[in-house]
Parts: structure tokens; sequence; C-alpha cells
């Protein structure tokens, strides 16, 4: 079977000829599945733990930014229609949509961090935002990823765009660059970015239509030891 | 290891462990003499970094399924050898996209679904198919090696000229000028393109001097042909 004959052609491979068994072929490509199927389990089970870790990571810092700085965030589940503190059981813990809740010092908490994911021009941009229900105020603004065209769209995650965010009152209505004076008045108004008008709608789309969809689970939601009243908000701003 | 006869070309020195290795560097470099992977030349080479952390992927897989075809080439029945290898290059694809997720999370992100698409580039399969499965393990890692490098090199070299035309630096580093004002193409995908056809154009005009220097040189060294005056008629 090794027999190699003298000119090169892809006919001279040093493998088996025609008269393989079915079975050799069967058990070739066997073998070989199970060794790279148990090669690529065994590494992605092994590198999870450091993956999650560091999704978590970057999920925390954005949360602490959006929230500056709560002493600490408590994450909380849309189950059943409600809020609810405890994380739900069984299939549905890990598709259950949540949102995370910061507190002050004080214990008092500031507000909401919730996570938008909205279509954009090049593929969904993903945002994280702080939110204080009881003024319908944003807190700030995060974009967590975009694959927006690089040079002109991915304005949209640099600062001179997400900063206008802080303080504004939804639903978010955005403005043209040359009426900008306007957002001294109107305290819904945000800054387009000229050039990026698909990107810049899809942004505040997101958040409109996120706060839209939180907002009555939100103010049902009462964090446990504080008063029934309206608190939120009244910590740090 | 036993060095398995070759299909060598008659009249024609084996090719050294040298050769082998540079082979794919310059000689037959994948992305400007092969053009093979052209995929990721147009998409990633955006910025240098993004480039070589391309290159560096695309040779741990080329060399770790150099090795195993290698390995196995003489188990690997004919009929599904195409099958096998593949299977070999995306078990190798898999493992290098986990690792870098867990090791390098932002570069993996930067990637995107580049990494993943690593599996379809022809480079690979093709130098399975070329070398790898009548080689030895010694000369198919050095191939792989060399041929990672290459395409390394190849995929760099757009990602400079792309990166500096298009945001003004270099891996990073800001070279140009700040009254430069950056081509956002460069950026984009057609800048692939027009970044891949500046260095061909620029190889293409390097190779033609050279080999025009090197004409001259060949004239020059010849010994000059005792040359009749024509007066003189014979």
């Amino acid at each position: 079977m090794s027999t190699v004959p003298a000119s090169g052609a892809p006919q001279a491979l040093p493998v088996k000829g025609d008269s393989v068994p079915s079975w050799q072929l069967l058990l070739t490509l066997t073998v070989a599945g199970a060794i790279a199927g148990l090669a690529v389990v065994l590494l992605y089970d092994w590198t999870r733990p450091r993956v999650e870790a560091h999704k978590a990571g970057v999920l925390r810092e954005a949360i602490e930014e959006v929230l500056h700085a709560p002493r600490r965030a408590d994450t909380l589940w849309l189950s059943d229609g409600k809020l609810s503190s405890t994380a739900p059981t069984g299939e549905n813990a890990k598709k259950a949509e949540r949102v995370y809740l910061g507190f002050d010092a004080g214990g008092l908490p500031t507000g909401y961090a919730i996570q938008v994911v909205e279509p954009g021009f090049a593929d969904p941009i993903t945002l994280l935002i702080g939110y204080d229900p009881a003024h319908r105020e944003l807190l700030g603004m995060k974009v967590l990823e975009s694959k927006e065209t690089p040079g002109i769209a991915d304005k949209v995650v640099q600062p001179v765009f997400t900063a206008q965010f802080r303080g504004r009152v939804a639903p978010i209505t955005g403005i043209k660059r040359d009426e900008s004076a306007k957002m001294a008045t109107d305290r819904s108004a945000v800054v387009m970015i000229t050039g990026a008008t698909i990107s810049s709608r899809a942004v505040l789309r997101g958040i409109n239509k996120a706060i839209a969809h939180w907002q009555p689970y939100l103010d049902a939601y009462r964090p446990a030891g504080t008063p029934p009243a309206d608190t939120l908000g009244g910590g740090k701003r | 290891m036993r060095c398995h006869a070759l299909p060598d070309i008659p009249g024609r020195p084996k090719p050294t462990a040298t050769e082998d290795f540079v082979r794919g560097i310059w000689k037959e470099n994948p992305t400007f003499v092969q053009m093979l992977g052209m995929c990721p030349t147009m998409a990633i080479t955006n910025t240098v970094k993004n480039a070589v952390a391309m290159g560096v992927l695309t040779l741990i897989v080329q060399f770790g399924s150099n090795v195993f075809v290698s390995m196995f080439r003489k188990r690997i029945p004919n009929e599904v050898r195409i099958s096998t290898y593949i299977l070999i290059i995306a078990t190798f694809v898999q493992i290098v996209d986990i690792g870098a997720e867990a090791m390098m999370p932002d570069m993996h992100k930067a990637l995107g679904a580049f990494i993943p698409l690593i599996v379809a580039n022809c480079l690979l399969l093709g130098r399975q198919e070329a070398f790898a499965s009548v080689n030895t393990v010694w000369r198919s890692g050095l191939d792989g090696i060399g041929m990672g490098l290459g395409f390394t090199l190849g995929l760099s070299t757009v990602g400079t000229v792309r990166e500096i035309l298009g945001s003004g630096s270099w891996f990073g580093i800001r070279v140009m000028p700040a009254s430069f004002e950056p081509w956002a193409i460069m950026n984009m995908p057609p800048g692939g393109f027009l970044g891949f056809g500046l260095v061909l154009l620029a190889l293409a005009w390097w190779k033609d001097r050279a080999a025009r220097r090197a004409a001259v040189r060949a004239v020059m060294a010849a010994p000059v042909p005792s040359r009749v005056p024509e007066e003189v008629s014979v």
C-alpha cells in the first residue's frame, strides 16, 4: 500500500487505495469526530468561567458608570409580570429579562441600569442606560457594543454624544446640531450626529422603547426595606 | 521520524528545511503570490493590530492542522481525506476561537465573525492537500509556520497602508501630523480593496524594477561581443 510513484501528482498521495472497506472510512471519520468533539468541549468547559467572569466585569463597570458609582447594585428579574429580587428558577432562569438597581451609601436606591438592544445601521447596537423612573430621567448612557461604520457612525459610542443623555427626560427626542440651543429649554432634546442619522435614531428609538417597556414594572416595584413613597432618585443625583 | 519519499520533481534537489520554512513568507506568500485568504485580507486589515491578531490565529491553525494531517496522513483513507482535513481545521479554529475569547476578549470582539471564518480560508485546506498530506510532520510544521508568518506579513502590510491613511496611526500610535484628515473610506470595506491594490501595485513595481536591474547586470556581466565595425566588410 505504501508504494509511492516517482512522479508527483495528487493521485500519488501516500494513502490507502481504492480497496478500503466502508467500515474503515466510517471508523476514520467517527474517531476523528470524537477526538475533535472531546477537545473542543473540554476546552470550552475549561475556559467558560473565565469568559463569564470577564463579561460580568464589563457589565459591572458599565453599571457603575451609568449609575455613577453606586455603593452596590442588585439584579432584578422580570418574572410573572413583575420585578423580583430573586432569580427565577427552572428553564427561564437564563432567558428572564433583568435590570440592575443601584443603591447609594445610605442604602437608598439611586436608579436602574437597563440594557437596550436596537438594530442600528450595521448590526444591533447594545447600550446600557441609567434611569430614574420616578422623574422619568436618564442618569447616564454607555454603548456596550456597536459595529457602526468606523469614522462616521461610530461617534455614537463617543462621550460627545453619550454624555448628553445625562439628565434628559424620557421620551427623548432628537434635534439637529444647529438647534442645539433648544437643549436648554427642552429637557428631552438630544443633538443627533450629522451623517449618522440611522445610528443616532436607532439609539433614541431603543432607549425610548426600553423605557416604555420597563416603566410600568419599575413603577410597581418597591425595593425591600424602603418606604412605599416615591423615594427613588431622592438619593444621589 | 522516517522521512517519507516525496513526489519530488525529477532533476530538482530536495528542498531544505529552510526552504520549507521561507517559502510561505516570501516566494509563495499566501496573500501577495498565492492570493489566498482574501476574505480576512479585505475585512479585518483596518488596523495593524487586528491584522497581526488574525495572522497569528491563522498561523496557529495552519501549524496545528498541518502537523495533525501529516501525522495521520497514512491512516486517513483517500476517500474521506477532505472531510477529515476540514474536521481537523475546524477543530483548531474552534480551539483558537475559544482560546482567544478567554485570553484576549477585546481582540476577540474586534475580530468578531472572522475568527470562525478562518475555517473557510482556502490557504489551510490548500496546504493540507498540496503539502501536509504528502510530507513529514517536521516539514509540514515548518511549512505551516512559514505560511502563517507569510499570511501575517501580508495582512499587516495591507493593515499598515489602511491604518496610516484611514486613521493616521500605526499600531495605535499616531504617526501622521495633526493636520492630516483621515480617509474614512480606508476604514470601510472598500478600503480593503484599495489598500490591497496599493500594496500589490508597489510590489509589482518593485519586482519589475528588480527584474530590469537583473537584466542590466546580466548584460554588463556578459563578455563583450567582439563587434565588427560595419565599415570593415568581411
